[in-house]
């Protein structure tokens, strides 16, 4: 068994004695003899390191991973690649083991790298006010939304399909205790087509770029949503506003998003991190963390965590949100990545993103019994219909070593046969030509299949 | 800790990475590109992009790896020295947990894999789960809620569900006035009305003034136990059998879970729903404030509206090895309440956790808990044996569990340093100072929680320490109050941070 205390039997002696009573036991008398456990947890026995490491190796090998294979599966999450020097920083013990900022004094390096991402997610959502960080993306949604609710004290959302479908489930689940309405906007070819608002709506929340790949055109939703009296909501993936518009700079009121694509590993989900910015108006509202600048007494310059009337350990149940850890090492992490692209780097990582996605969109698009699903602009993404059945290609596909994407049906119904096919940076050329071949014999196959079982 | 060096200057020690910045800086070299370079004109439309770049750093890699390296060493962290923070149980960090985690099969695991293609994880998650339901005695669990917060606003989501699948409609949540901040914060995001319930003359729960206040329209009581203050509420039972007879769910806070592991169960004390924090009480690293994760378990009664969706395990029909149960994720839960996050939570987490609790098994866990507990209990004899309790006493003077309260009040009356003064003055002997000003009802207080992972030496260099401070403070109070002297920076104008909030860097 391993342990991880330092308790000698001789400690133990002599602590109890400190203590004035005779046993273990003894320390915890409260505790009612009928609640105390009359044997032990069941549960295996302990074991030692290497033991426990082997175990998790096993399991590890029982997962599929992209490095086991060509994957072209995103949705909301994206194998991108964790430059070493992320490994290295995050994992010095300063910045693993310390908990939140409470001692100023002893934290500024925390406390600073907390600025220094507030600033670069400002630079990029084009807001002025982040905090510094939220657990991730999806219920970063519903957070705004929360804001959103406050703000203005209408009673509906307007979401956008095109919203990450775990984001509206989220905003759906904590809506209800809100007494809210949500009511889902639809897409037409591919973008957000949004209803007449009427004058009881909170907040339109859109994606950007949405669920299907689409680029949207943010300034026009956020003018609606303002026309209508409510706030606009933009889930951003961030590495796309290395060149889209800002949602700032379209009018945005208050941008999210899932930080995992800025040096996060997948982790089958998490930990990651959301980030959260919003207009100057909306600064005492915002939930989470902040970190500020100031001077210690000798006038020396500080970094602290402010504006903290807002938060849970001291306005309690007037606070405008309940979270207390957030995700720290995680924006930490998404700030050095940030700073390694550099301005430059961040562009051109861009530019990179969109050439191979446009040439993997119309790579595919030329196949036989494969057409995109719509034609906007895309970033890292994009959607296909398939003329075969979407989950009789995949295994097809899976065979061959390649995921080839998320399929669409189960989300979208109307999309029985469609398939959201990411790219990121680690997806060459050459890896897109294969995906085109394998992915263009398993719709020839199935398609064939599917017609002569339509003929018996 | 030191600052960055002599060879620095204190200036250059606090400049931003972006302040370092120069342009035609970069550290970035991109991949060669190997698609045609189509004018991006065509490919997204100028009313779409952004006229002018982001303006990010221009640093090259070593000015990276050196501006983080100073700024760490900025921090005050566990591995450097005694971290007694109360309710946020800075126990150490097995490096084998950061090992594991990283393992590809892990870490470049899509979360959105097919579950035949991640059956590892799914099992682990699964194993986890069945761990966690045997150590709170509730049988079902939800991983999904990424943080202690997260779970608590779990469990009132699923309070208001079972109560309206009853239809029943209730307004109120109550909840100690000893509670974390994060409990009425989370009864007001759930949209239910906040009742605070007294605490008695011993530090435990006001029974009368929990019966007056248990009415039909309460759903819930959040209790923390052992509560904030470090106190096993011994009245738990009668409390339960109070909350259950009107009809309300019985909450438990599992920020103090590191207590009792192994020697009692919430689930046995009559608890409806609980939550983890697996950065407390199982080691995932606080990261500085996050990641954590906050799964929850339940009762069967409770079952039905867990989060969706669900890791379960199925016989197996179709695989090759017929033995070997399948695991899955279950989305067809139709009184669910829902997702909370995206995905499946925080599966990092929940391998550091899985390793833990494979490596300490039933015992270890245990071991865990009487040693917390001793190590609270011996730390309080040490300081009541150096006269330290004379200035700072015990707010109820009982057997403590994982973690005990003093009160500065009569340190500030008699020695004229307050509690933010010892605080700031430990600083300069390299201990981390406790939690302070909080619990709320304990005037100047100091919330000390030491863990099972410190040696009986560290807490009697704290003890010597605290003592140490007072007899200062007795000869000369400005020295503490003047406190800290020897940290990268004294202390910090807070009123000024919040009155002109600087929140990011002019660019």
């Amino acid at each position: 068994m391993t342990e991880y205390t330092a308790v000698t039997d001789a400690d133990r002696r002599q602590m109890l004695e400190a203590i004035g009573v005779g046993s273990i036991e003894d320390l915890f008398a409260d505790i009612p003899e009928a609640l105390r456990l009359a044997q032990g947890l069941e549960l295996d026995a302990g074991r030692s390191e290497q033991e426990v490491y082997a175990e998790l190796r096993a399991l590890a090998a029982r997962n599929v991973s992209t490095e086991d294979e060509l994957s072209f599966v995103g949705a909301g999450m994206y194998d991108t690649y964790v430059p070493a020097l992320i490994d290295a920083l995050i994992t010095r013990a300063e910045f693993l083991t310390p908990y939140t900022p409470y001692q100023p004094e002893v934290s500024q390096g925390g406390l600073q790298t907390m600025f220094e991402y507030q600033t670069a997610i400002c630079e990029l959502t084009g807001l002025p006010v982040s905090n510094a960080s939220v657990y991730e993306g999806p219920s970063a949604v519903a957070a705004a939304g929360y804001v959103a609710k406050h703000a203005t004290g209408a009673h509906r959302f307007v979401v956008s399909r095109g919203v990450h479908p775990h984001a509206i489930e989220t905003l759906r689940t904590m809506s209800h205790s809100w007494g809210m309405e949500v009511v889902e906007a639809d897409l037409r070819q591919g973008v957000t087509e949004l209803p007449a608002l009427g004058d009881d709506v909170a907040a339109v929340i859109v994606a950007q770029p949405n669920f299907l790949g689409a680029v949207e055109d943010l300034a026009a939703i956020a003018a609606a949503a303002h026309d209508a009296g409510a706030l606009c909501i933009a889930c951003c993936d961030p590495v796309a506003l290395s060149l889209l518009r800002s949602p700032g700079e379209c009018g945005v009121d208050i941008a999210v998003g899932e930080g995992q694509t800025l040096g996060n590993r997948l982790d089958f989900g998490g930990p990651s991190f959301g980030f959260f910015a919003v207009t100057e108006p909306l600064i005492r509202r915002i939930p989470g963390r902040i970190a500020g600048e100031t001077v210690d007494l000798d006038g020396r310059r500080g970094f602290t965590l402010t504006l903290q009337t807002r938060e849970q350990h001291i306005r309690r149940e007037r606070a405008t949100s309940n979270i207390c850890t957030s995700q720290a090492l995680n924006a930490l992490a998404g700030v050095i990545y940030l700073s390694w692209l550099g301005r430059d780097g961040f562009t051109e990582l861009g530019e990179l993103l969109v050439r191979r996605t446009a040439y993997a969109r119309d790579r595919l698009a030329a196949l036989p019994g494969i057409e995109t699903l719509h034609d906007q602009p895309v970033f890292r993404e994009f959607a296909v219909t398939l003329d075969a059945p979407v989950e009789a290609v995949i295994e097809r596909c899976l065979r061959d070593g390649v995921n080839p994407g998320y399929p669409l049906g189960s989300d979208y119904p109307e999309h029985e046969r469609g398939l959201l096919v990411a790219i990121t940076e680690l997806r060459s050329a050459a890896e897109i030509d294969r995906l085109a071949t394998v992915l263009g014999d398993a719709v020839v196959a199935e398609r064939s299949g599917s017609l002569q079982e339509a003929r018996r | 800790m030191t600052d960055a060096g002599p060879a620095t200057s204190a200036r250059d020690a606090q400049l931003t990475i972006f302040e370092r910045s120069r342009r035609g800086r970069r550290a970035f070299a991109p991949p060669a590109l190997d698609v045609p370079r189509r004018p991006l004109d065509e490919l997204l439309p100028a009313h779409l992009r952004r006229a002018q770049p982001a303006r990010l750093p221009e640093v090259s890699e070593p000015e990276i790896v050196r501006h983080y390296t100073r700024l760490s060493k900025r921090n005050f962290d566990l591995d450097s020295g005694f971290y007694p923070l109360g309710s946020c149980t800075m126990k150490h960090n097995p490096r084998l947990h950061e090992r594991v985690a990283a393992l590809p099969g892990h870490a470049r695991l899509h979360p959105l894999q097919r579950p035949e293609r991640a059956q590892g994880a799914l099992e682990l998650m699964w194993r986890l789960q069945s761990a966690l339901s045997e150590i709170s005695g509730l049988p079902h669990v939800s991983l999904q809620p990424s943080a202690g917060s997260h779970g608590e606003l779990a469990g009132v989501l699923l309070t208001r569900a079972y109560h309206e699948d009853r239809g029943e409609r209730r307004t109120k949540v109550l909840t100690p006035d000893t509670a974390h901040g994060t409990n009425p914060a989370t009864v007001t995001m759930a949209g239910y009305e906040v009742v605070k319930v007294g605490t008695d003359a011993h530090g435990n729960v006001d029974l009368d003034d929990l019966r007056a206040k248990a009415t039909d329209e309460v759903a819930c009581l959040m209790l923390t136990n052992p509560s904030t203050l470090g106190l096993f509420e011994p009245a738990v039972a009668e409390i339960a059998e109070i909350v259950h007879r009107i009809g309300a769910t019985l909450y438990y806070d599992g920020a103090n879970l590191n207590a009792i592991m192994g020697i009692c169960r919430p689930g046995d004390m009559g608890f409806d729903i609980v939550h983890f924090n697996l950065h407390k009480t199982f080691t995932q690293p606080h990261g500085g404030g996050g990641p954590g994760a906050g799964p929850i378990a339940v009762s069967d009664r409770i079952e039905p509206f867990l989060p969706r969706p669900q890791v379960v395990r199925r016989d197996s029909h179709n695989g090759s090895d017929p033995t070997r149960p399948v695991y899955d994720l279950d989305f067809d839960r139709p009184k669910s309440i829902g997702r909370l996050r995206g995905f499946q939570g925080n599966y990092g987490v929940f391998v550091r956790t899985y390793a833990y609790i494979r490596s300490l098994g039933a015992a270890g866990l245990r071991n865990v808990s009487e040693t917390a507990v001793l190590n609270a209990n011996y730390l309080l004899a040490r300081l009541r044996s150096l006269g330290v309790l004379e200035h700072l006493p015990v707010a109820y003077d009982r057997l403590c569990m994982h973690e005990f309260t003093l009160s500065g009040a009569p340190m500030k009356r008699d020695l004229q340093i307050r509690t933010l003064d010892l605080a700031k003055r430990l600083l300069d002997f390299g201990v981390h100072p406790p939690t302070v000003y909080f619990p709320l009802l304990v005037d100047e207080a100091l919330l000390v929680e030491p863990t099972e992972t410190e040696t009986r030496e560290t807490l009697d260099a704290f003890a010597e320490i605290v003592a140490e401070i007072l007899r200062e403070a007795a000869a000369d109070p400005e020295i503490a109050r003047g406190a800290p002297y020897t940290t990268p920076v004294r202390r910090l104008d807070e009123a000024r941070a919040a009155r002109r909030p600087i929140l990011r860097q002019e660019l």
